[in-house]
């Protein structure tokens, strides 16, 4: 009886729209199914559209000739060569402005990010004042600014703005000097290499001594004196083999040296001035991060200032400013791309631009451009998690 | 009189004051300015920048300048002609938007002075009410404002939208757009379930991981092909289908922020009263996720709003539009500068106003201690 009453009692199986189980699989299902058909339909209509335009589909346009110049190419290119050279021209371009542009930034930020904690009033005042200033005005503007108002109005070349006595700046861009590589310089980056290599296996051999003996060894000396030791020492031996080109006034331009477009000078200039102001930020917060008894902690070890400051604050402060520094690396490589509004000739104002045009194949382009980026900063995430399990903090 | 010394029983003497040399402004620029040889050096060079730099630009913005007249020819001191600005500031504000209709733009703008005013008085009842109106009525409202159409007004097409006034929109549209999108997706993202959560990752990561010209770009040339037969989007409607997109992805990322750090207490607290997924987020989760993350919906507004600069590149005339073309213009060529250096100043009131209130709000509502 009793066990009757139990059961009969015992909640009836819930109907089925009730079940959890049901409903995961239902709500997916129909998440997916809207997917798909939004999908299906943009495709649908795109190819009809297409169709009715004849526009051709595909990435065979890739191996037909461009026809069109590029003003600056770091990688072979003529009026002849393909839409695929012409994207890696585009591609190549992109790269050098990031590149150089995060090598500026991070300089500059770190400064700035210092100065904005400097115990100087004024230093630490006109740091505020730079950031406040640059990151509140657009990149676009800043970039418009330092391309149509600065750079188009400099002096020509005769009445060039001069730095060193070796940097010319005039209308038609920056005039350095060139490096030119003789026969033996192969031995030279090899010893680099070596050089480096070197460096690496005594840093490990050094720690691993260190935790099996406690006995230290002045890893930061020896590297320095093998990194910078060994390729002077190659040059010497292989008779000097770089010399430096350097831009002479003929006439009426430059002869020799390299030359770096106006364009490139803009964007390189805005961008990491620009960037250097969030960077500064960052900066900043990670080393006021650092708790202040981690110092005190530090010298009441015994610790010098030096020391505390190598091996207490900034490791410290680098694990919190790594991350956003990287996504700063990111917002820099993307906001390259308003490289076009001035006719630098990047990947999105090459291919996305002057391709697209010619070929009028919009989606694979874009597809192609997006699927770029995308690569780049999935590469960038990618190392940034790897770097956050590397530093993440051993808990116990 | 006072030449003897005055003596004191041990620990009865008044406490000496500080020596000169540590109050006081000597004291202040000992201690921020020259406290030791390396300061020094560092105050005399930011004193030495400050030197080159400032003199000339209040010369150049103020003492040099051009105030008065409104032709080119007013122009004739070395410095800054702000008869440009002054000319074209119409253009600059409303851009191409017919001159006659412009008190429909100011209305708008009254309007929603109107409406956000309360908003930052703490003794208004009702808030809600006024969000609410805000967020719902208000874009209806200037919708019909803007375009036109209803009660037999004249018709005012997007062309002819511009200056200040279409970033604005653009900014304002976005960000408004953006919020359900990114909450739905942020909501997705922290899914159990695998296939909405990777379609929201998927989603979220494509567009944060591509640049906002490719976006515009593909919104100018890609959607007239998504588009069925027939069906032309107005090239206005397909850049702002795009940002909202876009912002769409950042403004999850923010939500999520808001949605981990609320404890998990609270989750297992609201599934006990027995609250199905749909109450327990509207009820119990999201209020307090997006109080706390609406500094960071600032930020993300003050980020798309200089960001929406880039829309004059598939040739919407925004605000920086329209300094463009106007210093680029035949009869008033050479005046670019002061067209930079007027939209960075408005830029930067906007943006630097907004993160002043973001800072406020975030000490505002600071709850723990």
């Amino acid at each position: 009886m009793a066990v009757e009453r139990v059961a009969e009692r015992a909640p009836a199986r819930p109907p089925v729209w009730n079940d959890p189980r049901f409903r995961a699989i239902f709500f997916q299902a129909l998440v997916l199914a809207l997917v798909i058909g939004v999908g299906a339909y943009l495709v649908n209509n795109t190819l009809t559209n297409m169709e009715k335009r004849g526009i051709a589909s595909g990435f065979g346009f890739l191996g037909t000739t461009a026809g069109f110049s590029i003003s600056t190419t770091l990688v072979p290119y003529t009026e002849e060569s393909t839409y695929g050279r012409a994207f890696l021209v585009g591609l190549a371009n992109t790269l050098l402005v990031s590149v150089i542009g995060v090598f500026f930034a991070t300089i500059l930020g770190f400064i700035v990010g210092i100065a904005r904690l400097s115990r100087n009033w004024l230093v630490a005042k006109l740091a505020a004042v730079y950031i406040e200033t640059l990151r509140n005005i657009p990149l676009l503007l800043q970039i418009f600014f330092w391309y149509f108002a600065v750079l188009r109005n400099l002096p020509s070349p005769r009445q060039s703005f001069i730095l060193f006595d070796i940097f010319y700046l005039n209308i038609r861009g920056l005039n350095t000097p060139a490096p030119v590589f003789e026969e033996g310089f192969g031995w030279v980056l090899l010893s680099a290499v070596v050089a480096v290599a070197a460096a690496v296996s005594i840093v490990r051999w050094a720690r691993r001594r260190r935790e099996e003996t406690g006995r230290p060894f002045h890893t930061v000396y020896t590297s320095l004196a093998i990194l910078f030791g060994l390729p002077t020492l190659a040059t010497l031996l292989a008779g000097s083999p770089l010399h430096w080109e350097y831009a002479v006034l003929e006439g009426f331009n430059f002869q020799g040296g390299m030359v770096m477009s106006p364009e490139l000078v803009a964007l390189v200039f805005s961008l990491s001035t620009y960037t250097a102001s969030f960077i500064g930020e960052i900066v900043r917060a990670g080393i006021m991060a650092v708790n202040r008894g981690q110092t005190e902690a530090a010298y009441a070890v015994g610790l010098s200032p030096g020391l505390t400051l190598r091996l207490v604050v900034i490791p410290q402060a680098l694990r919190v400013i790594i991350p956003p520094l990287t996504s700063q690396y990111l917002n820099l490589t993307k906001n390259s791309s308003l490289a076009s509004a001035i006719a630098y000739p990047d990947l999105v104002l090459v291919f996305a631009g002057t391709v697209l045009n010619q070929t009028g194949q919009a989606v694979e382009i874009i597809a192609i451009t997006m699927a770029v980026y995308l690569t780049i900063s999935l590469l960038i995430s990618m190392f940034m998690n790897w770097y956050n399990r590397k530093m993440a903090l051993v808990e116990r | 009189m006072n030449d003897r010394a005055q003596t004191y029983l041990p620990g009865t003497h008044p406490d000496l004051p500080p020596p000169p040399s540590m109050v006081g402004v000597y004291g202040w620029l000992r201690a921020n300015l020259f406290s030791s040889p390396v300061n020094v050096i560092l105050t005399l060079l930011a004193a030495y920048i400050i030197y080159l730099a400032f003199p000339p630009l209040i010369q150049w913005v103020f003492i040099n300048a051009d105030w008065q007249g409104d032709t080119r020819e007013a122009c004739r001191r070395e410095g800054a002609c702000w008869v440009f600005v002054k000319v074209w500031l119409r253009q600059f504000m409303y851009g191409r938007y017919p001159s006659t209709e412009i008190w429909r733009i100011n209305t708008a703008y009254a309007i929603l002075a109107l409406g956000m005013i309360p908003m930052f008085i703490p003794r208004v009842r009702g808030k809600a009410w006024i969000a609410a109106f805000l967020l719902f009525g208000y874009p209806v409202v200037a919708y019909y404002l803007f375009y036109g159409s209803a009660f037999g007004q004249v018709v005012v097409e997007t062309p002819l939208w511009g200056g200040l006034f279409l970033t604005l929109v653009i900014a304002s549209v976005g960000i408004v757009g953006s919020l359900p999108i990114g909450i739905v997706l942020a909501l997705g993202r922290r899914s159990r379930l695998p296939i909405i959560q990777s379609v929201s990752i998927a989603f979220i990561e494509i567009w944060r991981g591509v640049p906002l010209i490719t976006v515009l770009f593909m919104a100018s040339v890609m959607f007239p092909l998504f588009m069925p037969e027939g069906l032309t989007i107005d090239r206005l409607a397909r850049a702002l289908v795009g940002v909202m997109l876009f912002s769409a992805a950042y403004m999850a990322e923010v939500v999520r922020g808001g949605l981990q750090a609320i404890p998990k207490g609270q989750y297992e607290a609201a599934q006990a009263l027995g609250l199905n997924y749909g109450k327990m987020m509207a009820l119990i989760i999201l209020p307090q996720a997006l109080k706390l993350v609406i500094p960071g919906i600032v930020n993300t507004f003050i980020g798309l709003f200089k960001d929406t600069t880039l829309v004059l590149i598939i040739g919407l005339m925004d605000f920086l539009g329209t300094i463009q073309s106007a210093g680029t213009n035949p009869q008033w060529l050479g005046f670019a500068i002061e067209g930079y250096v007027f939209s960075a100043l408005v830029f930067w009131v906007f943006c630097f106003g907004m993160s002043r209130y973001s800072q406020h709000l975030e000490r505002k509502l600071r709850t723990t201690h």
